[in-house]
């Protein structure tokens, strides 16, 4: 193993305040942007399919399919597709994100009791009153959730989005492995470890205060 | 796509490579997994720091949990092992704990009143019930582990990651395209298969279960 001891890592990253800044901001980009694009396609999608009952079992079947891709062959998809950079970047990750909340929106809305549901009818409640005041705050930790793991999740897509010219850390990974480099490898590698564990813990912690305690899930 | 048609014996062996590295990970897993899994229900304060900690350890992105260990253990497939093995961790861990404390009570008290001892209650009545639980989590980290093994590629493990990595360096649409697709089935073939045989195993727990 060539060019310098691990931990020089630091002062790696300390030699190279630029780029690094670059690679952060890169990075927050692409999880950013893909989960609130997600969010905005996969919540009023999951609220149509649970309004048109024989769209239900098809799409959660292709959804839960497409959990099982491979997160890299999504990837390697997008190239022959859309080429190479952040854009196409973005779309994989934006589609990797919309399954787990577009999951979890479906599973939140159908386990509301239908006994609080008849409730809201019986008060009165219109279509768009029982989807904003009952269903959906009622929905709301099964989808916080799902949201917790499409970002966690991203910010690991993220790291592969080097391969196809995204940017963010996985480009110091990259060049740290093509130069058999040590500290330029650990200089991409263990920021990005600490973004995805911390940002893990910071989401549990917001869903802690954010959901009230007779909603928490787990 | 036309690879797979122009190099199917390549395809084969990588395939089998990949298999071959999921399948001793995931192994691996198993055996510190579940016992890591009894030791949480018998020693109560271990369970949440255990699962918290493999819950965060899961979240480290897998290219930088493998470039993080190449300082250490070096490129290939010893590498690729560990840290997949790792991240199969937590389901087993955590479906082993639920599996156990599903067990009902009555059929516990019931096993104490045969006179059974505590390693006795374990290996013929708990650890039997708790299979299909902890057969779930084996699968769900099965083909978690075959999306990750695709990533080994890159620091020398192998597998069909080759393919995908190979062909984005080349631009060659083709490869990587053939990579994706097999790691695709592959993944979904396991769970399809691994789900069967886990019905399979609960048919077989349930009609004790519900003695029980």
């Amino acid at each position: 193993m060539g060019g310098g001891e691990p931990l020089d890592f630091i002062s790696y990253i300390r030699d190279n305040p630029d780029q690094f800044r670059e690679q952060l901001i890169d990075h927050l980009r692409l999880v950013g942007f893909s989960v609130l694009i997600a969010i905005l396609i996969a919540i009023p999608l999951a609220v149509l399919i649970t309004r048109v009952a024989w769209l239900e079992r098809p799409t959660t079947w292709l959804a839960n399919i497409g959990q099982t891709v491979p997160s890299l062959a999504i990837l390697g998809l997008t190239l022959p597709l859309l080429g190479i950079g952040f854009r196409p970047a973005l779309f994989a990750l934006t589609i990797k994100a919309i399954l787990p909340i577009f999951l979890n929106t479906v599973v939140g809305i159908r386990s509301v009791d239908r006994a609080i549901v008849d409730a809201a009818r019986g008060m009165g409640s219109n279509d768009r009153q029982l989807l904003c005041f009952v269903e959906l705050p009622l929905a709301s930790p099964v989808m916080f959730a799902g949201i917790q793991t499409a970002t966690v999740q991203n910010i690991s897509l993220a790291t592969l989005a080097a391969y196809i010219g995204g940017g963010g850390f996985g480009d110091w990974i990259l060049q740290g492995l093509a130069m058999v480099s040590p500290p330029i490898l650990l200089a991409g590698a263990v920021p990005v470890a600490v973004l995805a564990m911390s940002t893990e813990i910071a989401l549990r912690g917001l869903r802690r205060i954010i959901i009230p305690t007779g909603l928490a899930v787990s | 796509m036309w690879y797979l048609f122009e190099q199917p014996e390549r395809v084969l062996e990588l395939t089998l490579e990949h298999i071959r590295l999921v399948g001793i990970s995931v192994l691996a897993a198993t055996l510190i997994g579940v016992p890591l899994g009894v030791l949480c229900t018998r020693i109560r304060w271990l369970e949440s720091p255990i699962l918290n900690l493999s819950g965060i350890l899961y979240t480290v992105p897998s290219l930088a949990f493998f470039a993080i260990l190449i300082p250490f253990t070096g490129l290939g497939t010893s590498t690729a092992t560990i840290a997949l093995a790792l991240y199969s961790l937590l389901a087993i861990v955590r479906n082993t704990v639920a599996g156990i404390d599903d067990v009902p009570p009555a059929t516990l008290d019931a096993a104490r009143g045969m006179g059974m001892n505590g390693r006795q209650r374990l290996f013929l009545v708990e650890l039997p019930l708790a299979i299909p639980v902890i057969f779930a989590g084996i699968r769900v980290a099965t083909v978690a582990a075959i999306g990750i093994a695709v990533i080994a590629a890159v620091i020398g493990a192998g597998g069909l990651g080759r393919l995908v990595f190979d062909g984005l360096q080349r631009l060659d649409t083709d490869q990587v395209l053939a990579g994706a697709i097999v790691a695709t089935l592959l993944a979904l073939a396991s769970d399809w298969g691994l789900k069967r045989l886990g019905d399979a195993l609960r048919r077989d727990a349930a009609p004790v279960t519900e003695r029980g």
